[in-house]
């Protein structure tokens, strides 16, 4: 048929093409099985009751890791409380009110800036900000502080994206029946923008999660078992920051796989949840 | 009516603090690096600083030189590129122009989950498989080395340049391609020489990214290269800029701690060399 037409050469060409993209493809998916493996079975069987609902003490020679989950749960809290109206009304600006292209064109720039800096610079202005110069120590609030900035570009570019599908037309027509802006962003704009608030969420939950060296300085590694309030003004480690101390400064690794074990599976979650949340989303717009 | 107007401009200028938050976050985090990195360097001198070989921040006399860092840092990030962007290159052509639906669909789940998964859980199975196995293979005292980090980073550069490449394959206009397979060039042969020289902007965007990733990790990065402020080599124990940062921070003051912020300063502008080449070629795909 045809390829017996083609030269040798560009059969020894699509031949040496072909094999490099299946032997490429395979090792990526073979390197994700892996992981995904590896860490499933060296951290789950680790995972007991007692690890998740106890702290760590010394007495009595056991490791804990319920103050790190909460930590956790306090700190994407705290974060996505804040980062959310901030991005939101940063998104809204931008859509609906932004007259000036170069405003614009500068609030672009800057988002697109933060989401290029690398964490842990994120972590040293953090601490010299927050917990040096506003004085608030070392503490989970903090940390969650410098998440805030770290994930505002984020929920501010999934919330645009939302906002852009809301027609015009609906803004013309609460106009046309003699609605102020205020009122059209308040009942026509922010339903419309549900959906990227809910992505905006689940990626900078999934970013909180995975995120260590923003923390390590601003919220620091203590265990303590805190309630909220307690828990935000004082130290605290959150999971990710806790399976690096237990790792490399005291080398606990089966704590540490425990750990990873349990991150693998929330991120398999978020994941998920956003792509699911994204095909509902689609289809209901569809409807 | 009066009444209504103002109500309406005060709404208009919260959303614009709103929308300068942003503004406001890059500018603090521009003036704190420069105001705490530029004492340390002046005391140093900035020709001894950034081209002094030997890093001893806690010796009696000490020396802070850190082209180490700078140079593992660069190093560190090549080898990442060399390794990871053929591999996410030719698995992004796969997904994008070949793959069956449904292996594309796991696939590109699978990519997603490397992209999530955290850091420190690299960092964590690199010290437990990498370096031992480096040490084995090359019978090295240590295997927490350069090459352990290489390996690790391009693992973890690997889905941004998946993700990105796929993207900009899949935007190459179908006419091409129906064009390239009409002339008579098979369909491989049209993805290459059609279908990635249209989408070439888009898969440079996606090696200035990984760059700025991998340039960037610290964690992981700190858990399998050793952290010795050794001058680079493959198989020795070496210390990037963004682990300089971090070992050191938790105990370091006065002098040592300053130098640490001049640190952060430099990575801040490697960083930002990175964005502006990002935004060149996003901005060149934009006016094509």
């Amino acid at each position: 048929m045809l390829t017996q037409k083609i030269s040798k050469k560009r059969r020894a060409y699509i031949t040496v093409m072909r094999t490099l993209m299946l032997i490429s493809a395979l090792a990526t998916a073979a390197l994700v099985l892996f992981l995904v493996i590896y860490v499933f079975a060296k951290g789950l069987p680790n995972i007991t009751w007692e690890l998740l609902s106890t702290k760590p003490s010394y007495l009595q020679n056991r490791i804990g890791i319920l103050p790190d989950i909460l930590n956790t749960v306090y700190i994407v809290l705290a974060t996505l409380l804040i980062v959310i109206p901030l991005g939101v009304g940063a998104a809204i600006y931008l859509t609906e009110y932004a007259s000036n292209k170069k405003v614009v064109g500068i609030i672009e720039y800057a988002a697109e800036t933060l989401s290029g800096i690398p964490s842990i610079i994120y972590g040293l202005v953090g601490m010299l900000f927050f917990c040096q110069f506003l004085n608030m120590k070392t503490s989970l609030l903090a940390g969650a502080l410098t998440l805030v900035i770290m994930n505002l570009p984020t929920v501010m570019r999934t919330t645009q994206e939302s906002l852009k599908t809301v027609p015009q037309s609906y803004r013309e027509g609460a106009f046309g029946l003699g609605a102020g802006k205020w009122r059209v962003i308040r009942t026509v704009v922010l339903p419309g923008c549900v959906d990227g608030v809910i992505t905006g969420c689940i990626l900078s939950v999934g970013r909180i999660l995975g995120e260590s060296a923003a923390l390590l300085f601003t919220a620091g590694f203590a265990h303590a078992l805190n309630g909220v309030i307690e828990g935000l003004t004082s130290p605290g480690a959150t999971l990710t920051v806790a399976l690096y101390v237990y790792a490399k400064e005291q080398g606990e690794f089966g704590v540490s796989f425990s750990i990873a074990a349990i991150l693998m599976i929330l991120t398999i979650l978020i994941n998920l949840s956003a792509t699911l949340v994204s095909r509902y989303f689609n289809k209901r717009r569809k409807l | 009516m009066n009444k209504k107007k103002l109500l309406e401009n005060v709404i208009h200028g919260v959303f614009l603090i709103l929308g300068l938050i942003t503004v406001g976050c890059v500018l603090l985090i521009t003036v704190y690096l420069v105001i705490s990195g530029i004492p340390a360097i002046r005391e140093i001198g900035l020709f001894k600083f950034l081209f002094g070989k030997k890093w001893e921040s806690s010796a009696a006399e000490p020396s802070f030189g850190i082209l180490p860092f700078i140079l593992t840092s660069i190093y560190g990030t090549a080898g990442a590129i060399v390794i990871g962007v053929p591999i996410g290159f030719f698995t992004a052509v796969y997904l994008a122009k070949m793959a069956p639906k449904r292996i594309k669909a796991v696939m590109e789940a699978a990519v997603s989950l490397l992209a999530g998964i955290p850091s420190v859980v690299y960092g964590l199975v690199g010290m437990l498989i990498l370096v031992p196995g480096i040490r084995k293979l090359f019978k090295i005292p240590d295997g927490a080395s350069l090459l352990a980090a290489i390996i690790v980073l391009a693992i973890m550069i690997l889905p941004s340049i998946i993700k990105v490449s796929i993207t900009a394959l899949e935007a190459v206009p179908k006419e091409y391609e129906e064009a390239s397979l009409s002339l008579g060039a098979t369909p491989v042969e049209t993805y290459f020489k059609v279908s990635v020289p249209a989408a070439k902007s888009g898969i440079a965007t996606a090696v200035v990214l990984g760059v700025g990733r991998a340039i960037g990790e610290a964690m992981a990065v700190m858990m399998v290269s050793g952290n010795v402020p050794n001058m680079p080599s493959l198989f020795g124990s070496v210390r990037f800029l963004t682990t300089a940062v971090a070992g050191e921070m938790s105990y370091s003051s006065g002098l040592q701690q300053q130098a640490l912020f001049s640190i952060a300063l430099v990575l801040f502008l490697f960083i930002m060399l990175i964005n502006a080449t990002l935004n060149f070629f996003l901005k060149r795909d934009k006016e094509k």
